[in-house]
């Protein structure tokens, strides 16, 4: 595992920094929302009255003037997105960035095979995402206590889930991509995300753009729905999966029969 | 047996030309170089021996076994070291060079602790503040740490000082002579003809020639040196006239005969003649090339 530690040890205080920005948004938006509900009947009314573009959001029939309805636009929409772009960026430079900074040569001429160095490279990619979900999961849990909130202990953790399951996706996704990159990718990661993420808004605005929510991960990371029907939409989830699972063969087919750059 | 065989081995990048039909052999236990041109396919054919870069045709192997199927085994017993020595910025010397042997499942500390000491490497200062030549030393460690059985190095010497290039070549002559094999691929031909006991010559993709290295600069050509000189004939049938002061230089391959005869309406005092040196001999070769495509 001298690749997957290596990496790890490489990440490390990126991934510290995107955890503690997120932790630190998802805290404050946490902890102002007993200061909100004095004024949160009003808000709830004009976000009611806004109808598909509140939709866009995600915001179903709870409001938020309930704490899940809160945390799903509040501090949801900022876990979702940042937490994308952090995985969009981990897995598009982790393969392409060895060619990047010319180091692939030197790591590709030791007796390690191409397959085990992609797949320790792959595991580190998870690994700093469900650190990242686990100290905002952690740090999420820990102001609920501190506003006297009582949530679903079961929603909020499915809500959770959800977002580190579109975070594992968009790797996914992502790391597919690097096998097929010389540069290191950072733009495409970053318009990966913000594009899944904007599919997302546009299939909830309008049925013309419906057939969006079966291409893009944050269909399964809607908060509201979950709250809602208490469980996981599995039919997209479905999707993901089979989707993760191409890209990330199609990364290792590629990544084992690559010319590498000097 | 060869440390290294290729048969009609070529490479290109999509239509771009990189090495063209290529059939090598070096022994186990040679002191091989490789010289060619910038651009000529000295890194290509390293590359797709190591399994970088696939080939496009062809069949290459190395310690019998194939490129492209036992690329692992290859590596095990391969010490690499590329002409563009780049590595992880942020670790220390040491650190590298610890992380290259975890690599390779070794425990490589005696023999990595020894080449540090010897290249003069400081192993506690971080990659990235390290000069050209101090990263080439790191390359160095980490390709004979583990006292590989062959040893590729593209451009070993450049960016090192010479008393460091001299303690280089030693370490190599040492693990040639405890029977280890160096393929050295190099623009300093002066390096083949001091170190090297085979010579391969590659230009524009192709393998040009293979033999040893006496035999190459043994060719009939001499360097002939005339001093004092006070009258010169015109020196028809010479190559490489060169004249300063009263001395004058030529390399002639019409042999002694012919020679003696167009010196003897010559006036000068004195006259060495010598076999060229390897360098002489690879322009010559290079020039009679680049007449013969002109013609």
């Amino acid at each position: 595992m001298t690749v997957y530690l290596h990496e790890l040890k490489r990440g490390r205080s990126t991934t510290l920094i995107w955890s503690a920005v997120i932790a630190f948004l998802l805290a404050v938006s946490i902890l102002i929302f007993p200061m909100m509900l004095d004024s949160i009947d009003e808000l709830n009314q004009a976000l009611q009255s806004m109808g598909d573009f509140a939709s866009a959001f995600g915001i179903g029939k709870l409001g938020i003037s309930d704490f899940i309805g809160y945390y799903s636009l509040e501090c949801g929409e900022m876990l979702g997105i940042g937490g994308a772009i952090f995985a969009a960026l981990c897995g598009i430079s982790i393969l392409s960035r060895e060619e990047n900074e010319h180091t692939a040569e030197f790591l590709l001429t030791h007796p390690i095979s191409r397959t085990r160095i992609a797949g320790e490279k792959l595991l580190s990619v998870f690994t700093h995402i469900t650190a990242l979900n686990m100290i905002c999961s952690v740090v999420t849990f820990f102001c609920i206590l501190i506003i006297g909130q009582h949530p679903s202990f079961r929603i909020m953790a499915l809500i959770m889930l959800s977002y580190y399951l579109l975070h594992i996706e968009i790797a996914a996704i992502s790391f597919g991509i690097s096998a097929f990159l010389k540069g290191r990718g950072t733009g495409i990661g970053i318009g990966i995300a913000l594009l899944f993420y904007f599919m997302s808004m546009l299939s909830n605005i309008t049925d013309n753009m419906r057939f969006m929510q079966w291409l893009t991960p944050f269909s399964y990371a809607n908060g509201s729905w979950i709250a809602e029907h208490q469980t996981l939409d599995f039919r997209f989830i479905a999707i993901g999966a089979a989707v993760s699972a191409a890209a990330i063969i199609a990364g290792f087919i590629k990544y084992n029969k690559k010319d590498i750059a000097a | 047996m060869d440390a290294i065989r290729t048969e009609k081995l070529s490479k290109y990048y999509g239509s771009a030309r990189g090495i063209i039909d290529v059939d090598l052999a070096v022994e186990k236990g040679d002191f091989y170089g490789f010289i060619g041109p910038n651009g000529a396919g000295k890194s290509t054919l390293i590359r797709t021996l190591l399994g970088i870069i696939s080939k496009t045709s062809g069949s290459a192997s190395v310690l019998n076994f194939d490129c492209s199927a036992n690329k692992n085994e290859i590596l095990t017993n391969v010490g690499y070291l590329p002409a563009e020595a780049s590595f992880y910025n942020r670790m220390t010397v040491s650190e590298l060079i610890r992380f290259s042997a975890k690599l390779r499942k070794r425990d490589c500390k005696r023999e990595a602790d020894e080449l540090i000491e010897r290249l003069r490497l400081e192993p506690d200062k971080k990659i990235g503040q390290l000069s050209l030549g101090n990263r080439k030393k790191v390359g160095i460690v980490c390709a004979m740490q583990h006292k590989p059985e062959l040893y590729i190095l593209d451009e070993p010497t450049s960016g090192l000082d010479p008393l460091i290039q001299r303690e280089v070549f030693e370490l190599l002559h040492e693990r040639n002579d405890e029977g280890a094999t160096v393929f050295l691929s190099t623009h300093v031909l002066s390096e083949i003809g001091h170190h090297c006991k085979h010579a391969g010559i590659i230009r524009e993709g192709r393998l040009l020639l293979s033999d040893a290295v006496e035999k190459i600069t043994h060719t009939g050509a001499k360097l002939v040196t005339l001093r004092g000189v006070r009258e010169l004939p015109p020196m028809v049938g010479v190559k490489k006239l060169r004249q300063e002061n009263d001395t004058v230089s030529f390399v002639c391959t019409e042999g002694i005969k012919p020679l003696l005869k167009l010196l003897s309406s010559a006036d000068f005092d004195d006259m060495t003649v010598e076999d060229p040196d390897i360098e002489e001999v690879l322009m010559s070769y290079y020039d009679t090339i680049d007449q013969k495509e002109a013609k």
